[in-house]
């Protein structure tokens, strides 16, 4: 049930890109358990305006884990201790009273901080520009229902697109990779015949973009899928190694 | 039908042409695009076309205006397209593809749909949506989105409030999800062959006018803080709707009504803004420092029982936290909506169990801390379908429900005289659509030449009251199968107009107003936060403008909303500078155009002295406590046209409905 905890946060304050961060600690107190933790950064933020000083920035939007805006390493966690939840779905009862929370945000070349906790992205979406669609103009598609698919592929493919693009694979991985997150939308089109026809071309165009905006490699300690808030598997990275492959020995 | 055509009422009113093209409703978008202006492929390529807005309605438009050959710029708030709030959606988009061979048919879906808008919709719009409904379907299954299919491999359809036929397609309980990642995928392409310029993180500020006509927007880069310049032929806008003037919405927190107030203070109408969706069985406010309400599936209801406890004592107990709900035994439950409305009992639709969940509480009944909360009961169901069954259905509903509260819906509480009782969840009514907005004809173009709106800032198909799954449909038949069509008959005549200059005077004055109205909001240096005043504003909408208004209300809430305009004006405080990156100033903007919003959402309601769909009015209501419609009086759409200053009243303006293929009817839940 509910009760108020009282803790420290140990929050990472930095002013614009090229200025140098710092921890700085702010002592929180009654915050009730049944607060989300988004929201104990409200007070927090209410807290620092009323002081008449900036409030921490930090990337959050729909609020119920699906958009993928928020992020936030917490205690060494990618969207904190909670598993397959993202940190707008994470509640103060999992933290104790007295306790120490440190809030870093994302750690990787790829993703810039623009300022405190907020960081740069938009390598993902070059990613995607790069190949994550399939190539057809609106107007000219059949029926929906002339090309059956199997179930089977089609609820893996589901499963594969559920990748909400947040990040937290490239910040848990040690060699900040951006596999899982790539591989997922790869392995939806992947397993579905409408991706089939470019299936060589988007895996080749998806890796090599990857490469070049300076996301790690993948050494399989599997860091990614265990903290990934949507659980996408360790083996979409498989697929698209495999597919990756296929697709280079017919060049 | 004689005596609704002759609305008294709209004698001397400015004339609204709505366009709607000429012959039976079956024909009139068939006559329409045989007969419209098109764009040759050498002249697209001359036209450039401003999109704000990425989800459905906006991702869909500026991908397949792109296809087509124009030059589209496309601009979101959030730091990827893919993060508009459409992705939160989850049950499913409506079609009339028959696949379960249970009778539906575009006129089925179109009817339904007026009827559930509860006869304030145009006919002909709703009509060319169930007509293009199945293209969307076609499309998004060849982007690749991975909807639910049966073993056989064909797509599964759901059945979904509203109906009497199964023609939802769904994608788990992400839907909106995976259609906006589908749209967001072919957005994606159009930018890689560079027909799309895609602006992350800038927020439109204002529209530019030229000689009568949109031609730009100003919008400021929400990184660095500097106000920039967007020249086009049209002006698209597809930035959603209004729910968060309540500021408790089921609404995303970046989720705001500035681009719109934006157009409607350039002379863009602003139609039925007391339409305003409220939905039963979201997860109830715990406290003050609440930021957002949860959506819990309306598919609950199919299982769970709705009740209040009987004794006032009890729900004391409760509210104090003496008491569990499964303290009180079955004899002391009040399971309201069954004993009210025996025929549909749990299941009346989203209006009616909202507002007597809200009767309920606000007679004391309330169960939890705040005393705004009812029990949504799954004991019932358990026993008679075992919990493996129910969580099958509800499972991942109930785990949410735990993570956000720390209570299992599915544990068995206790046991008395033989009776099980388990958890029961705790639900009540959330802003979670708005019906109303932007003002357009049958071309979804503004009362402002050149300028647009699509999606649910739209006012378009759902009159005063959306059905469920209607939402994802709508948006993205604007996007993929009406605008790119539509929007041409505007453009033909303008082939001529070279690509624009943003150093026109009409640029600069646009931007020195902005600057000037951001200056502003700095220079307050008051005592509040913008978040302090936002929630005052929702106390205000949320008691008097929500689920039961009353004449006196309205006049009470207008009245307030003057006083916090004053308060907003006077008290704002914004810490930092206006330079680089300043999430306060942000918020402070909307603010300003949430409380202008709200006076709007508020005259409307004021005027409308009816109930229909989402708009109740206490006054008009039937003995049994159902809806009272007006159609003698208030057959129309409530036009709202700004009139040059926050503080005057807008003007009203009717567009009367004109029904040929529907008959006007009462909505009857009883039978």
């Amino acid at each position: 049930m509910e009760s108020n905890i009282s803790f420290t946060l140990k929050v990472w304050r930095q002013a614009g890109p090229k200025e140098k961060g710092a921890f700085k600690d702010y002592e929180m107190k009654d915050i009730p358990t049944d607060t989300s933790f988004l929201e104990m950064l409200d007070i927090l933020n209410e807290q620092l305006v009323e002081k008449g000083e900036e409030p921490i920035v930090f990337d959050h939007d729909c609020r119920e884990g699906i958009c993928g805006m928020c992020s936030l390493y917490i205690n060494g966690h990618p969207h904190g201790p909670a598993t397959g939840a993202t940190t707008c779905q994470l509640y103060m009862r999992r933290f104790h009273d007295g306790e120490t929370i440190t809030v870093e945000p994302w750690r990787s070349a790829a993703f810039p901080v623009i300022k405190d906790l907020m960081v740069d992205r938009n390598a993902f979406d070059k990613i995607q520009q790069a190949g994550g669609y399939v190539s057809f103009n609106c107007g000219s598609a059949q029926d929906a229902n002339a090309l059956p698919i199997p179930k089977t592929a089609a609820d893996e493919a589901m499963d594969s697109a559920s990748c909400i693009g947040c990040g937290a694979c490239v910040a848990a991985c040690k060699n900040g990779s951006a596999m899982l997150f790539v591989s997922a939308k790869v392995s939806q089109f992947a397993l579905l015949p409408q991706g089939r026809a470019e299936a060589a071309r988007r895996v080749k165009a998806m890796v090599s973009k990857m490469d070049e905006l300076g996301f790690g490699n993948c050494t399989n300690t599997g860091a990614c899928a265990a903290e990934c808030p949507k659980n996408i598997k360790l083996s979409n990275i498989a697929r698209m190694n495999r597919e990756f492959l296929c697709a280079k020995f017919k060049d | 039908m004689e005596d609704i055509k002759k609305d008294k009422n709209t004698a001397a009113q400015p004339v609204i042409d709505s366009k709607i093209p000429e012959g039976p409703i079956a024909e009139k978008w068939t006559n329409y695009k045989a007969h419209q202006k098109l764009v040759n492929p050498a002249n697209k390529r001359r036209l450039d076309i401003i999109v704000v807005g990425t989800g459905l309605a906006g991702a869909s438009a500026a991908s397949s205006l792109a296809e087509m050959g124009f030059n589209v710029l496309n601009f979101c708030i959030q730091d990827s397209p893919r993060r508009a709030h459409s992705i939160a959606a989850q049950g499913g988009i409506n079609a009339a593809k028959n696949y379960q061979n249970d009778g539906d048919s575009v006129y089925r879906l179109f009817y339904d749909t007026v009827k559930g808008g509860d006869y304030r919709a145009r006919e002909a719009n709703v009509y060319r949506l169930a007509e293009v409904s199945n293209n969307i379907i076609d499309q998004c299954v060849a982007q690749g989105v991975p909807f639910a299919r049966e073993y056989g491999g064909l797509l599964a359809n759901r059945s979904f409030g509203g109906a009497q036929v199964s023609r939802t397609f769904y994608a788990k309980g992400q839907t909106g999800q995976q259609l906006l990642l589908g749209a967001y995928a072919s957005l994606n392409r159009q930018i890689q062959m560079g027909k799309v310029k895609s602006f992350n993180r800038y927020e439109m500020h204002d529209v530019v006018i030229i000689d009568g006509r949109a031609r730009g927007i100003i919008a400021r880069n929400l990184v660095t803080g500097k106000l920039e310049r967007f020249a086009a032929h049209a002006v698209v806008i597809a930035t959603g709707g209004y729910g968060n003037t309540y500021f408790l919405s089921t609404n995303a927190m970046a989720c705001n009504c500035s681009a719109a107030m934006a157009c409607y203070r350039k002379g863009a109408y602003f139609a039925n803004p007391a339409f305003v969706q409220i939905h039963p069985t979201c997860i109830p406010v715990h406290g003050d420092k609440q930021s957002k309400l949860t959506l819990m599936s309306e598919s609950l209801r199919n299982d769970g029982r709705i009740w209040v406890p009987k004794k006032l004592e009890d729900a004391k107990a409760l509210q104090a936290g003496k008491k569990k709900g499964s303290d009180i035994p079955e004899e002391d439950r009040d399971y309201y909506l069954e004993r009210r409305y025996p025929a549909f009992g749990n299941l009346v639709p989203r209006d009616v169990a909202s507002r007597a969940a809200k009767e309920r509480c606000d007679k004391g009944f309330g169960v939890n801390n705040t005393g705004l909360a009812v029990f949504l009961d799954f004991s019932e169901s358990i026993e008679r379908l075992g919990l493996d069954v129910v969580r099958q259905r509800y499972g991942n509903l109930f785990d949410m429900y735990e993570e956000i509260t720390d209570v299992n819906p599915g544990e068995l509480a206790r046991e008395i005289n033989g009776t099980k009782y388990y958890n029961p969840m705790m639900i009540y009514p959330a802003i979670h659509y708005t019906m109303g907005g932007i003002w357009v004809d049958y071309e979804l173009q503004t009362s402002v030449k050149g300028l647009f709106a699509i999606g649910e800032c739209n006012f378009s198909d759902h009159g005063a009251n959306r059905l469920g799954a209607s939402a994802l449909m709508q948006g993205l038949a604007d996007g993929y199968f009406v605008l790119p069509y539509t929007i041409q008959n505007y453009l033909a005549d303008q082939i001529t107009v070279p690509h624009f200059k943003t150093n026109t005077p009409e640029f600069d004055e646009a931007e020195k107003k902005v600057q000037a109205h951001l200056d502003h909001l700095m220079n307050i240096k008051g005592k509040r936060s913008v978040d302090s005043i936002h929630k005052e504003l929702g106390h205000i909408m949320w008691e008097y403008v929500g689920m039961g208004r009353t004449k006196e209300g309205l006049e009470t809430a207008l009245k307030k909303l003057k006083e916090l305009r004053k308060e907003f004006e006077t008290n704002l405080f914004i810490p930092g500078s206006k330079e680089g990156m300043n999430i306060e100033l942000d918020k402070a903007f909307r603010l300003n155009d949430f409380i202008t919003m709200g006076e709007l959402i508020a005259y409307d309601a004021l005027n409308r002295n009816e109930s229909c769909g989402g708009h109740f009015r206490e006054e008009y209501q039937t003995p049994e406590g159902e809806a009272k419609r007006d159609d003698e009086n208030y057959f129309y759409v409530s036009c709202w046209k700004y009139n040059g200053t926050d503080e005057v009243a807008p003007t009203l303006i009717k567009e009367p409905l004109h029904y040929e293929a529907i008959k006007v009817q009462t909505r009857n839940y009883k039978s």
